[in-house]
């Protein structure tokens, strides 16, 4: 059964460049725009990796991960965040708040790649 | 070593920068030249006549040998040394090295006050990057439409094998960010172009106009109700350095000009005389809008009273401030003032006595009120903008009544850990 990604990103071409390439990798794909009801579409959705942008309308990146992070059924799934924000003390917050890798946009499809494997590698 | 001691090095200095040789300047001044080498080296002290005669000979001023450097080349070389951490009495010489070496200690002055400007002008800056919204949602639509570009043109070229479908649609996507880059890259440089003429006066698009503002002191008597002479007033403006200050200036002109025919001076001092500074009352008794009465109010001279102007996100859009009623000049303000609790109720004229709390812990009466300023449709909350005077409060007055609503300036610098309204903590208390 193919595993499956959750991508919380408000720009719909990138989510249509990472769902190309994560689908050509095997994944099952699902994406979701809205920060506001991002949280509860993780619940539904139980992914197996969760990609999430940090800038999103109505509810910050940061915030969701919080809250996800707050529920233990949440609290050791692997988060990979995108951000536009490089600044050091993002990084620094993400990391404190739990999450699993940070990458600053622009990406490159290799890391993106590279990162999911690796995260679903140590979340085994 | 003592400042007056040193009189023998500088007049050694002196000597061998106008090329005396220690023997001629002593036979000229009558003494053997194993004294002059004593006073030279601080053995000997020195006054009188014979201080006289070797400023004249080296043609100085006698007090440029007494006195040495000035007190604040010292001042500044001993601020210097602090901020490096040097040890007392290594610091205590400034004295001395301004006396032996004056140009390599102005030199080194001039460093340490050009670092100490440079220093304000960077943390002023990294505060504007910080807080600005506009350039972060600029640069977050830059770097996620490279992102998207950079994806997408990384599928097309390492998959020699795509589908024509998938081919057609990431070339379509190509074509609808790449002129999304070319449009947010353009508002970006715009941006940061007006930014460059913001950073030569140091001052923002608001800061700007309001150094313009405070250096007429809020007030233009001569401008036509049309706007005619504004551009006039606003060309001669040396604060405006920007098109964007001079176009948010001539808003600002044109309220007040249409506020100066509303509530004319004669009418207004009548009615202050009568209500005092209470911008409800003179607004029925003048049968003016509430906030006319306080934006009038607010300019008037002879009256320290400050005024806030917000949108309905909060943002403030015009600050006049009063002394103890601090206003950040970034970030967000304490939720708790009542200009937010106004737009909650647009018409609704509010009196509050509030505490600012910080040093002085001052006491003002905050009039505020929000009025619809845009267009009304149907289901569609209106535009509002809130507007609230500060009107400073004797001690006396403040002892009496309800206890006032304590304030603070922002979380950040406020010093009140159990509030409800706080959003982060604040340096002062939690010593962040």
């Amino acid at each position: 059964m193919a595993k499956h990604v959750l991508l919380i990103e408000d720009e719909t071409n990138i989510i249509e460049a990472i769902r190309f390439l994560l689908s050509r990798e095997g994944w099952d794909v699902g994406a979701h725009s809205d920060g506001a009801t991002a949280v509860q579409a993780v619940r539904e959705a139980r992914p197996d990796l969760l990609v999430l942008d940090y800038m999103l309308p109505g509810k910050s990146g940061m915030d969701i991960l919080k809250e996800l992070r707050a529920d233990p059924d949440f609290s050791r799934m692997p988060i990979l965040m995108l951000t536009a924000r490089g600044q050091s003390r993002d990084r620094d917050e993400a990391e404190r708040a739990g999450v699993s890798r940070f990458m600053t946009k622009p990406f490159s499809n290799t890391e993106v790649l590279t990162a999911v494997r690796d995260l679903v590698q140590l979340a085994r | 070593m003592a400042r007056e001691a040193l009189a023998g090095t500088r007049i050694r200095e002196r000597r061998i920068m106008t090329g005396f040789k220690q023997a001629d300047l002593a036979r000229n001044l009558g003494i053997s030249a194993s004294y002059l080498n004593l006073i030279e080296h601080n053995r000997r002290r020195i006054g009188g006549k014979l201080l006289l005669d070797i400023s004249a000979a080296l043609g100085v001023d006698p007090s440029v040998l007494t006195e040495g450097a000035e007190a604040a080349l010292i001042a500044a070389l001993r601020e210097a040394a602090a901020g490096q951490g040097m040890t007392a009495p290594e610091a205590e010489r400034a004295d001395e090295f301004a006396g032996r070496f004056p140009g390599w200690a102005e030199a080194m002055a001039a460093a340490h006050r050009r670092i100490g400007r440079l220093e304000r002008t960077v943390e002023t800056l990294s505060d504007r990057l910080a807080y600005d919204p506009n350039l972060a949602a600029s640069v977050h639509e830059v770097l996620s439409t490279a992102a998207s570009i950079r994806a997408t043109a990384s599928i097309l070229a390492e998959d020699p094998d795509l589908s024509l479908e998938w081919r057609g649609r990431f070339h379509a996507n190509l074509d609808t960010d790449s002129q999304r880059l070319a449009d947010s890259s353009k508002a970006l440089v715009g941006f940061l172009d007006t930014e460059t003429g913001e950073a030569a006066s140091g001052l923002s698009v608001q800061e700007e106009v309001e150094a313009f503002l405070a250096a007429n002191n809020y007030r233009f008597d001569g401008l036509d109700a049309d706007g005619a002479n504004m551009a006039d007033v606003l060309a001669a403006a040396p604060e405006l350095t920007t098109d964007g200050a001079r176009r948010v200036a001539r808003t600002v002109l044109r309220r007040i000009a249409a506020d100066q025919i509303a509530l004319p001076d004669a009418a207004l001092q009548d009615a202050v005389a009568e209500h005092q500074t209470d911008p409800i009352a003179i607004a029925n008794a003048c049968a003016v809008p509430v906030a006319c009465a306080m934006r009038r109010l607010a300019l008037l001279e002879a009256q320290d009273l400050g005024l806030v102007v917000a949108d309905r996100s909060g943002s403030l859009t015009f600050r006049k401030a009063v002394s103890g009623f601090a206003i950040p000049r970034h970030g967000a303000t304490c939720p708790l003032w009542p200009v937010f609790e106004a737009q909650a109720r647009p018409g609704t004229a509010l009196r509050t006595r509030v505490e600012m709390l910080g040093r002085g812990r001052a006491v003002f009466d905050c009039y505020a009120i929000a009025d619809v300023v845009g267009p009304v449709s149907p289901n569609m909350a209106p535009l509002t903008e809130a507007t609230m005077l500060i009107v400073p409060v004797a001690s006396a007055e403040g002892a009496t009544g309800a206890a006032p609503v304590p304030l603070g300036p922002s979380c950040r610098i406020c010093p009140r850990s159990r509030c409800p309204g706080r959003r982060e903590p604040s340096i002062l208390s939690e010593g962040f």
